[in-house]
C-alpha cells in the first residue's frame, strides 16, 4: 500500500536515546508511530538492528497493542468510541452513518486518503456520549445529522 | 475578580478552550483568567467560575458567544446579560450532597500550578509521613480500613506492609492508571484536576514500602493527562519534593510515566509489569506477587490513582477519620462516574454505605428519558447488571458483591428501558474477547464462544438450551482462566441471566427483543393516523423502502427495510413505532 522511500533518519534521536535502555521497546513503537503516523516496516528492522530484539518479537508486541498501526493512515483519523455509555446512547448509530458516508468499514481508510475509521475503546468521555475524536479534537453528543455535518466540513476543509 | 473555566477532558471536547480563548479577546485582565480541573458536573460543561473573594458565581453551558456578556459582568455588574448561565439550585446541589476526600481539589486549584497545591495545604502530609516512621504510616493507613480502589478493595496496608517485608534495596512504587473499563474516568480526572495529589500520595507510599523509584503507568488515551502530570513532576522536582534526600529527610525517590499502549488486560498488576518491561501484557502466574518479584523481578506494589488520591488526606487526618465514614467492611468515600440516561451525569464521590437510589436518583436526578429506570451496570467488563429492583443496595464491596456486580472502579452507567440486556452482555462479551490476551484457553476461546452464542440469540438464532449452556460456559472460565480478566469475564452474562432471563427467554423463543434494541428481532411501522405525509423519513431512507406522497401518510415496504432506525430518529411527529 506504501510506496513511498521511508527516511529512517528521521528516528536516529529515538534509538540514540532509549535503544540501549531496557524495557524501552513500547517507547521506542510509540515514538516511531509518533513520527511516521504508523510503523513501517523498514523502521523495525532498524529498531531491531539497534535494540538486538527480534523483528519476531517487536511484531509481537506491536500488535498486541491496539495503539500501533501497520498501514498509514489518511489525514483525519477518526476514532469513535465504543465505552459502554456511548453503546447505550446509540453510538451503533453514529458507526452505521459514518461507514455510509464513507464507504468503510472500521480499520479502513478511504480511496482519496482522507478519512480512516477506528472504533476504540472508552475515551472517558462519557457524559457527552456517543463521541468521537478525529486527530486532536473531540465531538461529543453526535447524531447521524451532527456526524454527517462535521464530516462534511472536514471533506471541504481539505480541498 | 477570578475567571475560572474547568478544563478537564470533557470539558474541552464541550468547548471549554474556545471559552478561554473569547474570554482572552475581550477586555478582562488576562491575569485574572485561569483554568481549574474537572469540576465534575460534566453535563454541564462548559463551566466558567467567577470568584468575587470568596462569592462564587458558577455559569453553566457556556459558548464562546457568552465570553462578552461576561466581561461585561466583570467591568459594570451588569448581571442580567449571564443571568441565565447560572447554576440552577437542583444542579448545584449534585455537589453539595457529595463528600469529597479523593476530589477535595477537583475543579477548585488550577492543576498546573505547584503553587496552588501547596496553597491547598499540598504536601503537609508528606512531610508530616517522613517525620514518622514507615512502619508507622503503614499504621495509619491500616487503622482507615482503605481497600484498593481499583475494584477488589484489597486491604493497601497489607500490600504495603508485604513489599516493606520484603528484602532487598531495589523496590518499585507503581501506579496503575490504565483505566481501561469503559465507562470509569475518575482516575483520569484525578490526574488532570490534582496530579500532585497523586504524586504526593504516591511519594507517601514509597516511603512507607521503602521504594526509591515511583512509576506511574497511564494509559495513551488520555494526552491531557500525562501532560499535566509530566509538568507537575518538573514542578515538584524543582521545589526539591521529588529527587534526594526530600525535605532534607534521609528518603530519596525519583518518578517516572510510562504510557500504555492500549491493552485492557495491563490493569491486571502483573501484565502491567510485563508491559512496564516492553513486552506483551500477559500476566504471569501469581505467586510470587508482586511485593515479592515483580518490576525487573524486584518487589513491587500497585495501587490505583484513586487509592493513591486519599492517602494524603488520610495521613493529615488521621486513619480514624477516614474509617469514620463507611460501613464495617468498607471504609471512606468512592468516586463513581454516572452516566449513561441519567439526568446529571458526572463524578459523584461519596461515602460507603449510601445507596445506589442516592447516586442515581438523589444526586444523578433520575432518567433523563421519559422511559423508565431498568438497570445500573457496575464495574464494568468484569462487573454486572444490578436491577431496579435492588435500587437500595448499599454502597459496600460486600453487598455489591452479592449482587453479583463488583463495586469496581466505579463506572455506573445507567440504564433505561430502551436497552437491551442480552445486547448489553453481547456488549462486554465482544469487549473482552477481544480484550483476552490468549494466555488461557478457557478466557480465549471461551469468551469467544460465548460470544457467538450470543450473538445468535439476538439475531432470533438462539435455541432451546442456549442458557444453560452460557451459564456452563461461564462456571468453566471463572474455574480456568489465570487472571483477573477471565475469571470476571463472565460476570455480565450471569447476572443479566440471573435478573432478566424472561428476556433472554424471549429473545430465543419468542423471537422478540423487549427493549427493540435488537435490529433482527423488531420491524418499523408508520402509523397512519400520526404520520403528517413530511417525506423526511422517506429522504432518509438508503434503501427506498418508504413510499407516498406529499401530506400523506407514508408506508415502510419491510422486505426492503434493513432496520437501521434512520426514518425512526429522523420522525419528528412520533409516528414511526419499533415493534
Amino acid at each position: 500500500m506504501n510506496n513511498k522511500i521511508v527516511d529512517l533518519s528521521l528516528i536516529d534521536g529515538v534509538l540514540d536515546k532509549y535503544a540501549s535502555v531496557k524495557g524501552s521497546l513500547i517507547t521506542i513503537l510509540q515514538q516511531t508511530q509518533d513520527i511516521y503516523g504508523y510503523l513501517p516496516k523498514e523502521a523495525i528492522e532498524l529498531i531491531s538492528e539497534k535494540t538486538g530484539i527480534a523483528t519476531s518479537e517487536i511484531m509481537g508486541v506491536g500488535t498486541f497493542y491496539t495503539q500501533f498501526r501497520f498501514e498509514p493512515v489518511g489525514k483525519y483519523l477518526i476514532m469513535l468510541c465504543q465505552g459502554t455509555a456511548c453503546h447505550v446512547n446509540s453510538s451503533e448509530l453514529i458507526l452505521q452513518t459514518i461507514k455510509d458516508e464513507l464507504g468503510i468499514d472500521d480499520g479502513e481508510t478511504t480511496e482519496d486518503g482522507l478519512f480512516s475509521l477506528k472504533c476504540v475503546a472508552c475515551l472517558g468521555c462519557c457524559s457527552l456520549s456517543p463521541v468521537m475524536m478525529i486527530n486532536e479534537d473531540t465531538y461529543g453528543s453526535l447524531t447521524p445529522d451532527k456526524t454527517k455535518k462535521i464530516l462534511k466540513e472536514l471533506r471541504e476543509a481539505a480541498q | 475578580m477570578r475567571i475560572v473555566i474547568g478544563q478537564g477532558s470533557c470539558g474541552i471536547a464541550a468547548g471549554a478552550e474556545k471559552v478561554r480563548k473569547a474570554l482572552l479577546n475581550t477586555n478582562i485582565n488576562k491575569d485574572d483568567i485561569s483554568i481549574t480541573g474537572c469540576i465534575g458536573m460534566c453535563y454541564l460543561e462548559p463551566i466558567v467560575d467567577i470568584y468575587d473573594g470568596d462569592k462564587l458565581t458558577r455559569l453553566v453551558k457556556v459558548s464562546e458567544n457568552d465570553a462578552q456578556a461576561i466581561a461585561d459582568y466583570v467591568e459594570t455588574g451588569d448581571f442580567s446579560k449571564i443571568e441565565s448561565l447560572t447554576v440552577s439550585d437542583e444542579d448545584s446541589e449534585f455537589l453539595t450532597k457529595q463528600t469529597r476526600i479523593a476530589l477535595r481539589n477537583c475543579g477548585i486549584i488550577n492543576p498546573e500550578k505547584i503553587e496552588e497545591y501547596i496553597g491547598a495545604d499540598g504536601y503537609k502530609a508528606l512531610k508530616k509521613a517522613l517525620s514518622m516512621t514507615p512502619e508507622e504510616v503503614i499504621d495509619v493507613v491500616k487503622t482507615s480500613g482503605i481497600g484498593g480502589r481499583g475494584g477488589a478493595g484489597f486491604p493497601t496496608w497489607f500490600k504495603w506492609n508485604a513489599a516493606r517485608q520484603s528484602e532487598g534495596d531495589e523496590k518499585y512504587l507503581i501506579c496503575n492508571a490504565d483505566e481501561g473499563d469503559p465507562g470509569a474516568f475518575m482516575d483520569r480526572a484525578v490526574i488532570e484536576s490534582d496530579p500532585h495529589n497523586l504524586i504526593e500520595g504516591m511519594l507517601i507510599g514509597a516511603y512507607a514500602i521503602g521504594a526509591k523509584h515511583a512509576v506511574v503507568y497511564v494509559r495513551a488515551e488520555y494526552p491531557l493527562a500525562i501532560k499535566r502530570l509530566t509538568n507537575a513532576i518538573e514542578q515538584a522536582k524543582a521545589e526539591g519534593i521529588i529527587g534526594s534526600n526530600i525535605f532534607g529527610s534521609d528518603f530519596s525517590c525519583d518518578f517516572m510515566i510510562k504510557a500504555g499502549a492500549g491493552a485492557f488486560v495491563c490493569g491486571e498488576e502483573t501484565a502491567l509489569i510485563e508491559s512496564l518491561e516492553g513486552h506483551r501484557g500477559m500476566p504471569r502466574l501469581k505467586p510470587p506477587f508482586p511485593a515479592q518479584s515483580g518490576f525487573w523481578r524486584k518487589p513491587s506494589n500497585i495501587n490505583n490513582v484513586e487509592t493513591f488520591a486519599n492517602i494524603a488526606w488520610i495521613i493529615n487526618n488521621g486513619g480514624e477519620a477516614f474509617a469514620a465514614m463507611g460501613t464495617e467492611g468498607s471504609k471512606g468515600t468512592k468516586v463513581f462516574a454516572v452516566t449513561g440516561k441519567v439526568k446529571r451525569s458526572g463524578l459523584v464521590e461519596i461515602p460507603m454505605g449510601k445507596t445506589l437510589r442516592d447516586v442515581i436518583f438523589d444526586i444523578g436526578g433520575g432518567m433523563k428519558t421519559d422511559k423508565e429506570f431498568k438497570a445500573v451496570q457496575m464495574g464494568g467488563p468484569s462487573g454486572g447488571c444490578i436491577p431496579a429492583s435492588l435500587i437500595d443496595t448499599v454502597i459496600d464491596y460486600k453487598a455489591l458483591g452479592a449482587t453479583g456486580a463488583i463495586m469496581g472502579s466505579g463506572g455506573m452507567v445507567v440504564m433505561d428501558e430502551s436497552t437491551c440486556m442480552v445486547g448489553m452482555a453481547k456488549f462486554f462479551l465482544d469487549f473482552t474477547a477481544k480484550e483476552s490476551c490468549g494466555k488461557c484457553i478457557h478466557c480465549r476461546i471461551g469468551t469467544k464462544r460465548m460470544l457467538e452464542m450470543l450473538d445468535r440469540i439476538t439475531k432470533g438464532e438462539g435455541k432451546e438450551g442456549d442458557i444453560e449452556l452460557l451459564e456452563e460456559l461461564c462456571y468453566s472460565i471463572k474455574d480456568g482462566a489465570l487472571c483477573g480478566l477471565g475469571q470476571t469475564a463472565p460476570n455480565p452474562v450471569l447476572t443479566t441471566i440471573k435478573y432478566f432471563r424472561d428476556e433472554y427467554e424471549a429473545h430465543i423463543k419468542d423471537n422478540k427483543c423487549p427493549a427493540g434494541e435488537c435490529s433482527d428481532l423488531i420491524e418499523y411501522r408508520i402509523v397512519e393516523d400520526k404520520c403528517k405525509g413530511c417525506t423526511l423519513c422517506a429522504r432518509n431512507c438508503p434503501v427506498d423502502a418508504i413510499t407516498g406522497t406529499v401530506k400523506n401518510p407514508h408506508t415502510i415496504n419491510t422486505d426492503k427495510c434493513i432496520k437501521c432506525g434512520k426514518c425512526y430518529s429522523s420522525c419528528k411527529f412520533g409516528a414511526i413505532v419499533k415493534e
